[in-house]
């Protein structure tokens, strides 16, 4: 397939082949939709990366004198809330993973183009109930919305956050629908399950979890929705309710949210060592299996959350037990890239760059996370900053590095155009260092006991310095990820042309012309080689050095 | 209790360093040792199941050092020892109530002596909060419409603080107050101020006030169970369970006598809820403890001071 400029003008791509607002609009083509998603997700991240940084800046100093009160528990929630929901979740399925899963398997687009788009616009509706909230004078739940805070003893906007996630949660539900269904019935003749790219496994694993958590997820918020606004006696024990049945349903779903989160990156990192060590994946089957393991066994943990929650203590054992089993096939799979590299041909692009950070971040979040599942530390280290720092390893140190080293790695055949790799090299190194400085000192103040959530701590000035570290961090961090979005937007205009395949990767995406046409291939393609077939690749120069 | 949960926390920082240290290091040496060279090619090489069962293994196991070390540490988090000095804590939007069964009441203050087990018994007006104290490695969530414990032995005499650590709302971070930790003869004095009465007489007084003792005979078998000596012991209900009567026992009862109806007995006492104070309700349940330590009884200490105020 090769990519035939014609004479007469440009190549026909999904990008030039329509114009004008409707074709975006109402296009049905995955790859359009995407990047729909992408100008979405991005939005939202940084009003939430905003919320951060006024966090950051109020924490600065011990006293709460930067933004009242009511307001500190406001940014913290909308921080969360929208980091979480309208991020995080959605950024690598709904954005890499609606562009790349079709073409991956030989498809002309996923089972349910419709449905695609439906998925879309119910994140918008998601979005502008958010927005709505946020501009009404926001919500101070927290994320996590417990009752009966939530329920009765808050003015805020409680109830149209709640169904903002609510209808945000519908879209995810689609979208993992749709990939489900396309990876059972659409793959192209020879793609069987054991040539899959562990992406797409990744991704297959991920919407197993949209498709059974989510609905639990919308069942609480609707309940909670009902108690504030009927006084149903849900959760609320003055009512007859009990809260720790919300905190059990929540966390029923949040925590495999978090492998909603995590899982996609692991599958972008796969893809990225693999094609920057020049070498076909250590324990191709182990990876894949881990991927299902790890999103089987994450709906067996959930009450690790509630460990001083008021649960029994032979409960809290066996939460805690389970714990400890899902990080086992988080451990295989750092072992595995780690040895993927072994005797590889390694080179250092901005996406491989990114991998380094997620294998050593991931691996921290990982082993803190150890530290939590521990009943006796546990009881000390929750509800502090350690907390704050171990999920923010995971899902920034882990989920963040994996989505900007996927952005990276396929924005040549997204945008057909290469970004500067000098700048994109300088951006990866801001995040990596800026990450560890706002976090690192967290795990520190978490052991100290600096409860989260905490506005003002001018009775213990001894947190001080490591908060102004902290601070300083997120201002590098912030650097870090406004770079690629100018640099990105900048090579639309003057990168240099992409060709097909600018990394010598293997895969089906990249025999396809960067950008890709709309219908990804001209004619079916028959699959007749294994998954990372590098030994198969010829080495050319790559055009990116 | 602290020393414990920090010798655990060192072995976690010590192994999970190994292993971070370790995997770092493999990263760096093959990123710097198999860089890319001219002229020469990967060698590929597509897994190896003894690597995999190994690397499955050795985790699992040092995993479950880890759970054993941490679920022992916690067993022992969760049961106060039977003599423990008793402090019934009350948390509101955004302060902490204390009362000690000699009677004195504190807020956002607690003073304790050094070398005595303190067993917290709280529950919540509002909203859920949670009792940290860092210095002694404890936490535990305090919710409305239940008791939950926790308890600590203080060793060395100083001033401690104490956070809510669960979100409550606006000044959730001014919550916040401090365990004083005494020498027990500076305790005596620090307690010995001002005329107390001690918890449980409040309560025996509120069970005369408030009725309950015309059902509830100490001498015979009322209309309601006799509640001489029934703490910490099994009650059979009605319906054939059996549950042990302990602090939230109780406090149902009183609140929603219907939800367990004692065996042999009709449903025929009224709610409380609503019509008595949290501290109200701490006192009852001091009493009704206290009479499970009759004057004769061996538990001792000074904490069921009930015979005379």
């Amino acid at each position: 397939m090769a990519t035939a400029v014609l004479e007469s003008g440009e190549r026909e791509t999904y990008l030039n082949k329509e114009y004008g607002i409707k074709s975006w609009l109402l296009t049905v083509d995955h790859k359009r939709i995407a990047l729909l998603y992408l100008v979405s997700i991005t939005f939202f991240f940084f009003i939430g990366g905003f919320f951060a940084l006024l966090i950051r800046l109020e924490l600065l100093t011990p006293a709460g004198d930067l933004v009242q009160a009511d307001t500190y528990n406001k940014l913290f929630t909308m921080h969360g809330q929208v980091m979480v929901f309208f991020f995080l979740i959605p950024a690598v399925p709904a954005v890499l993973g609606n562009f790349l899963i079709p073409i991956m398997i030989g498809a002309k687009d996923l089972a349910f183009p419709r449905v695609n788009l439906l998925s879309w616009y119910l994140y918008i509706i998601g979005g502008a109930l958010m927005l709505y909230t946020i501009l009404n004078g926001g919500v101070d739940t927290g994320w996590t919305f417990y009752t009966p805070l939530s329920t009765e003893f808050l003015n805020t906007h409680v109830v149209t956050a709640g169904l903002a996630i609510f209808v945000a949660g519908f879209s995810s539900i689609l979208t993992g629908l749709n990939f489900v269904v396309t990876t059972h019935r659409m793959r192209a003749p020879g793609m069987t399950w054991s040539r899959l790219p562990l992406f797409v496994w990744a991704h297959y694993a991920t919407s197993i979890i949209q498709l059974l958590g989510t609905p639990v997820l919308a069942i609480t918020l609707l309940l909670v929705v009902c108690e504030r606004l009927f006084h149903l006696g849900i959760f609320n024990p003055a009512l007859g309710g009990d809260p720790l049945l919300f905190q059990h349903l929540f966390w029923f779903y949040s925590h495999p949210a978090v492998y909603i989160m995590i899982l996609p990156g692991m599958g972008i990192v796969s893809e990225i060592v693999c094609c920057f060590s020049r070498k076909r994946i250590f324990g191709y089957t182990a990876m894949a299996l881990a991927l299902l393991g790890i999103a089987v066994v994450g709906f067996l943990v959930w009450a690790h959350h509630m460990f001083v929650a008021g649960i029994s203590l032979y409960a809290a054992m066996i939460f805690s037990l389970l714990s400890y089993f899902v990080a086992v096939p988080s451990a295989i799979k750092v072992f595995n890239w780690t040895s993927t590299m072994y005797k590889g041909s390694i080179t250092y692009q901005t996406p491989m760059l990114y991998a380094f950070g997620f294998i050593g971040l991931f691996t921290m979040g990982g082993l803190t996370g150890l530290f939590l599942a521990s009943l006796g530390i546990d009881v000390h280290v929750t509800d502090t900053y350690f907390v704050v720092a171990h999920f923010h390893y995971i899902m920034v140190g882990g989920m963040v590095m994996a989505y900007l080293g996927g952005m990276h790695f396929w924005w040549p055949k997204i945008s057909g155009r290469m970004y500067p790799e000098g700048w994109g090299r300088l951006a990866a190194l801001l995040v990596f260092v800026g990450f560890n400085l706002t976090f690192f000192p967290q795990f520190i103040l978490g052991y100290m006991g600096m409860p989260r959530r905490y506005w003002d701590y001018s009775h213990s000035p001894e947190f001080q310095i490591l908060n102004v570290l902290s601070t300083a961090g997120a201002t590098v961090l912030a650097v870090g990820y406004v770079l690629p979005m100018i640099y990105f937007l900048w090579s639309m205009r003057y990168g240099k042309p992409a060709p097909d395949n600018p990394w010598n990767a293997a895969g089906l995406e990249w025999m396809v012309p960067s950008p890709p046409p709309t219908f990804n291939f001209e004619e079916q393609p028959v699959v007749t080689w294994e998954a990372y077939n590098y030994d198969e690749i010829k080495e050319e120069v790559p055009v990116a050095q | 209790m602290a020393n414990n949960v920090d010798a655990l926390y060192i072995f976690l920082l010590v192994v999970s360093g190994m292993m971070t240290v370790a995997i770092f290091t493999l990263v760096l040496v093959f990123a710097v040792r198999y860089r890319k060279r001219p002229g020469q090619r990967a060698e590929q090489i597509d897994g190896s199941h003894a690597l995999e069962i190994t690397w499955s293994l050795i985790p699992f196991c040092i995993f479950m050092v880890f759970f054993a070390w941490g679920a022992i540490i916690f067993f022992q988090e969760r049961k106060p020892p039977q003599n423990s000095a008793e402090v019934y804590t009350v948390a509101k939007q955004w302060m902490w109530k204390f009362e000690h069964m000699e009677g004195q009441r504190e807020i956002n203050e607690l003073h304790v002596p050094i070398g005595r087990d303190v067993k917290m018994i709280m529950t919540s007006q509002d909203v859920i909060h949670s009792f940290f104290v860092p210095a002694f490695r404890i936490k535990q969530d305090v919710l409305p419409g239940r008791y939950t414990v926790a308890w600590f032995h203080a060793t060395k005499a100083g001033t401690y603080h104490l956070f809510c650590a669960e979100y409550c709302g606006t000044m959730h971070s001014g919550m916040v107050g401090s365990v004083v930790v005494m020498e027990p003869k500076d305790y005596e004095a620090w307690m010995g101020g001002g005329g107390n009465q001690p918890l449980a007489v409040t309560g025996e007084k509120l069970f005369t006030e408030l009725g309950c003792v015309t059902c509830h005979r100490s001498d015979t078998q009322g209309r309601g169970p006799n509640l001489v000596s029934i703490f910490g012991k099994p009650v059979l209900l009605e319906d054939g369970r059996t549950v042990v009567a302990d602090e939230n026992y109780i406090r149902e009862s009183i609140l929603q006598p219907g939800a367990k109806i004692v065996n042999g007995f009709k449903p025929i006492m009224p709610t409380f809820q609503g019509q008595i104070s949290d501290e109200q309700l701490n006192a009852l349940v001091a009493y009704v403890k206290s009479l499970s330590q009759a004057p004769s009884g061996q538990t001792g200490g000074r904490k069921m001071a009930t015979a005379t105020p």
